[in-house]
């Protein structure tokens, strides 16, 4: 287990360690090729519906409670940031809200 | 030369607003590390060595499902590349920070990009070591919230079932402020629908690598419709 979680960490490390001084190393002020300019404008959206998708993958609308809590969650934490737009109360809303749907109503 | 150097006063004060984020947001993915049985070590390296709270979330999920070593580097890949992006625009204003240069790099995330990038300096600081305070302090909130949550863990006795959803609440919360900010709602609907597809078509422990490589595709078939959309503008 700790093998394995080490090497998980040290992958996730290092990949993004690189991200981060590739340009440093290979760009030194050369242009930088359009298609990764335009992938860099639009890939951060793409892959913040990815991960939303990521979170939700286990959820079961076929069995109980039918992926209630969640839905509820996600609609109580995208109304407060539609129209509070601060970050960590929309996220300590829509935990606390979970929370509370798995522990005290949906047991 | 300046006499009074106030590079780290300013530093501080600047990060004040990351310091909230950072201990909260760090201390949920502490707790959510002992909560899901990891050793305290492991929360805690995570924060130092990777440094990105959404691929440390999600890198969470992906160990507890038993996933291959691959798609935790596939995943990194996705997730931060736009961490490329950051360093690329920061390539210049680093040029002569010396030894601190690889740290400064290193700890190019998302938040303290949106405090380096600029140019409007406070007065009377050095921007060179600003800019390396702002990188260390936030290092220090971000390292330090996640031992606040792996301590709390260990120490209080709460039911803490359900706090997984931090992270679901965290993605769905950057999804609405990338919409409400955008008005080509375009590549979110690709990375929506692509998942959604794959998910249903691989099912839930094999979905996304096939995703990731459906909404590069997808992407950039779509390039010229968005270059143009962005054009339009």
């Amino acid at each position: 287990m700790n093998v394995y979680l080490f090497t998980m960490i040290a992958a996730a490390a290092l990949v993004t360690v690189m991200l981060r001084f590739l340009p440093f190393w290979i760009l030194k002020g050369r242009k930088t090729p359009d298609f990764i300019v335009y992938l860099g404008s639009v890939l951060p959206y793409a892959i913040m519906g990815m991960l939303v998708v990521y979170c939700l993958k286990e959820v079961s609308l076929v069995r109980a409670p039918y992926g209630i809590p969640e839905m509820i969650s996600v609609i109580v934490t995208v109304l407060i940031h539609r129209f509070r737009r601060s970050t960590l109360l929309s996220i300590l809303c829509g935990t606390l809200c979970y929370m509370f749907l798995i522990q005290a109503i949906f047991r | 030369m300046h006499t009074k150097d106030s590079s780290l006063p300013a530093a501080l004060k600047a990060t004040i607003p990351v310091m909230s984020g950072y201990l909260v947001l760090g201390a949920g993915f502490g707790l959510l590390c002992q909560s899901s049985g990891f050793p305290a070590w492991a929360g805690i390296l995570m924060s130092l060595i990777i440094y990105g709270g959404s691929m440390q979330f999600v890198l969470v999920g992906l160990v507890t499902s038993g996933a291959s070593v691959l798609s935790a580097a596939l995943t990194a890949l996705m997730v931060q590349a736009r961490h490329l992006f950051y360093a690329i625009s920061m390539v210049d204003r680093y040029r002569d920070t010396g030894a601190a240069k690889p740290y400064m790099i290193f700890t190019l995330t998302d938040e303290t990009y949106s405090l380096v990038c600029r140019d409007d300096l406070p007065e009377g600081c050095d921007p060179d070591r600003y800019r390396f305070y702002v990188s260390l302090l936030d290092h220090i909130w971000w390292v330090g919230g996640t031992v606040i949550g792996v301590l709390l863990g260990e120490i209080l006795p709460f039911n803490t079932a359900g706090i997984e959803f931090a992270m679901t609440a965290l993605f769905v919360t950057v999804f609405v402020e990338q919409w409400l900010s955008s008005r080509n709602h375009l590549p979110a609907l690709i990375g929506l629908g692509s998942s959604l597809i794959c998910l249903l078509v691989f099912g839930p422990s094999r979905f996304l690598i096939p995703a990731m490589v459906m909404i590069t595709m997808l992407l950039s078939l779509f390039r010229k419709r968005m270059e143009q959309k962005e054009a339009e503008r």
